[in-house]
């Protein structure tokens, strides 16, 4: 078919309503899911985590995590008497294959991290395009199809929780596991986790064991100073972790 | 009244034209979801909700593996997901009969959790497996869906 004058001035608005329609993306994966009825969060136990790696592994399986990078790692503290605030901290490999022995030499424990999912993130704030943002239901995600890649979200993070995906060039994190919440089960993280040191949580459900843990224990959340409304809560946390 | 309003209509026309130009591009640009949560596309949370799984989830696993279930209930190993140690297994939770999980090695899946580290939490129960089972397999002696070991204890009843 030859391209007239006439036919591109007709195909060029119709090629215009299709890509509308492209851009619109795909229709509600999960049909009886509603955005405004969650607000999701994490618990972390951590005098339960035994540092295994199921976390980092499991999660680097659901969602095609790159060998190399995090979206949720494991640290190992190690805390002497003094200086307490100066601890020295580990993650080979992201804690992904466990942790080689180590001697009885201080105080050692675990402390699982990943994307505190801030209610007032300073990752999304900085981003130029509206490439990420805080859903209705709490959860920061990552626009891929519109990022960048500019890093600005990676340096803004105060958790350290970004990276730049080595083959798609755009900003990755934990998504908490969207595509499972939002079908009703829990993260792949929490779903391995042996001893239940991770719990996801639903602040907006009464029914979430969430209220009566929080009420009933010292919880706290990671550089509260930055005051980013973090809502992953660590129990057991002391003063050494950062 | 004006000698020369041809030039203003000129610049009216060519003002009026670039605005449309600007409407027009911007509606074919920014996308249709673009605003409808906030300054972001909207129909990126169905775009990341539509990903697919690979871990099954335990419910999965329990509706066919009660025996299974019904075992674990006896033991400690009762709050361990199915997937903690099987890995995950989606595509086998969708089609059981063509995929299969594999065969698991358990000197390397127990050891994952109860080599002894001394960041562990002290009371969870945790071995040197060189010392412990010398490299053994811990099935050799262990039930792992059950593990703690129940003869011995038959065993030592009554001797005390």
């Amino acid at each position: 078919m030859d391209i007239t004058r006439r036919r591109l001035l007709v195909l060029l608005p119709a090629a215009a309503v299709a890509w509308r329609y492209v851009l619109a993306g795909t229709p509600e994966a999960s049909p009886n899911y509603r955005l405004t009825e969650h607000w999701w969060g994490m618990l972390i136990d951590i005098p339960k985590c035994i540092g295994c790696g199921s976390c980092v592994r499991a999660c680097a399986e659901e969602n095609d995590v790159p060998e190399g990078y995090y979206r949720t790692w494991i640290e190992r503290y190690h805390v002497l008497d003094w200086p307490v605030e100066r601890p020295e901290v580990e993650s080979p490999n992201g804690g992904k294959y466990g942790f080689p022995p180590r001697a009885e030499d201080g105080k050692n424990f675990f402390v699982p991290k990943l994307c505190n999912h801030c209610a007032e993130s300073p990752c999304t704030q900085v981003c130029p395009v509206g490439a990420t943002f805080v859903s209705p239901d709490g959860v920061v995600l990552v626009d891929k199809n519109y990022c960048l890649g500019c890093r600005y979200c990676v340096q803004a993070c105060p958790y350290g929780c970004r990276f730049i995906n080595p083959k798609t060039k755009t900003a990755e994190k934990c998504t908490l596991c969207y595509h499972r919440i939002t079908k009703g089960l829990t993260t792949a993280c929490c779903e391995v986790c042996p001893t239940g040191a991770r719990q996801l949580a639903d602040l907006k459900n009464p029914k979430d064991p969430i209220h009566e843990f929080l009420r009933t224990h010292t919880v706290q959340v990671l550089k509260p100073h930055m005051a980013t409304g973090a809502k992953v809560f660590y129990n057991g946390m002391d003063g050494s972790v950062r | 009244m004006f000698k020369d309003i041809e030039h203003l209509i000129r610049l009216a026309a060519v003002i009026a034209l670039a605005l449309a130009a600007f409407v027009i591009l911007r509606a074919a640009v920014v996308p249709l979801s673009f605003g409808q949560y906030g300054h972001y596309r909207g129909a990126a949370i169905s775009e990341v909700a539509s990903r697919p799984m690979a871990f099954a989830g335990h419910e999965a696993c329990e509706g066919c593996h009660t025996d299974v279930v019904d075992q674990k209930k006896l033991g400690k190993h009762v709050v361990v997901a199915c997937e903690a140690c099987h890995g995950a297994l989606a595509k086998h939770a969708d089609d059981p009969g063509s995929v299969q999980p594999p065969k698991l090695d358990t000197a390397v899946v127990c050891a994952r959790c109860h080599e002894a580290n001394s960041a562990k939490p002290k009371g969870f129960p945790q071995v040197a497996t060189a010392d412990h089972s010398g490299g053994l397999a811990c099935s050799t002696c262990h039930q792992p869906h059950r593990p703690k070991i129940e003869t011995a204890k038959i065993e030592t009843e009554g001797k005390k």
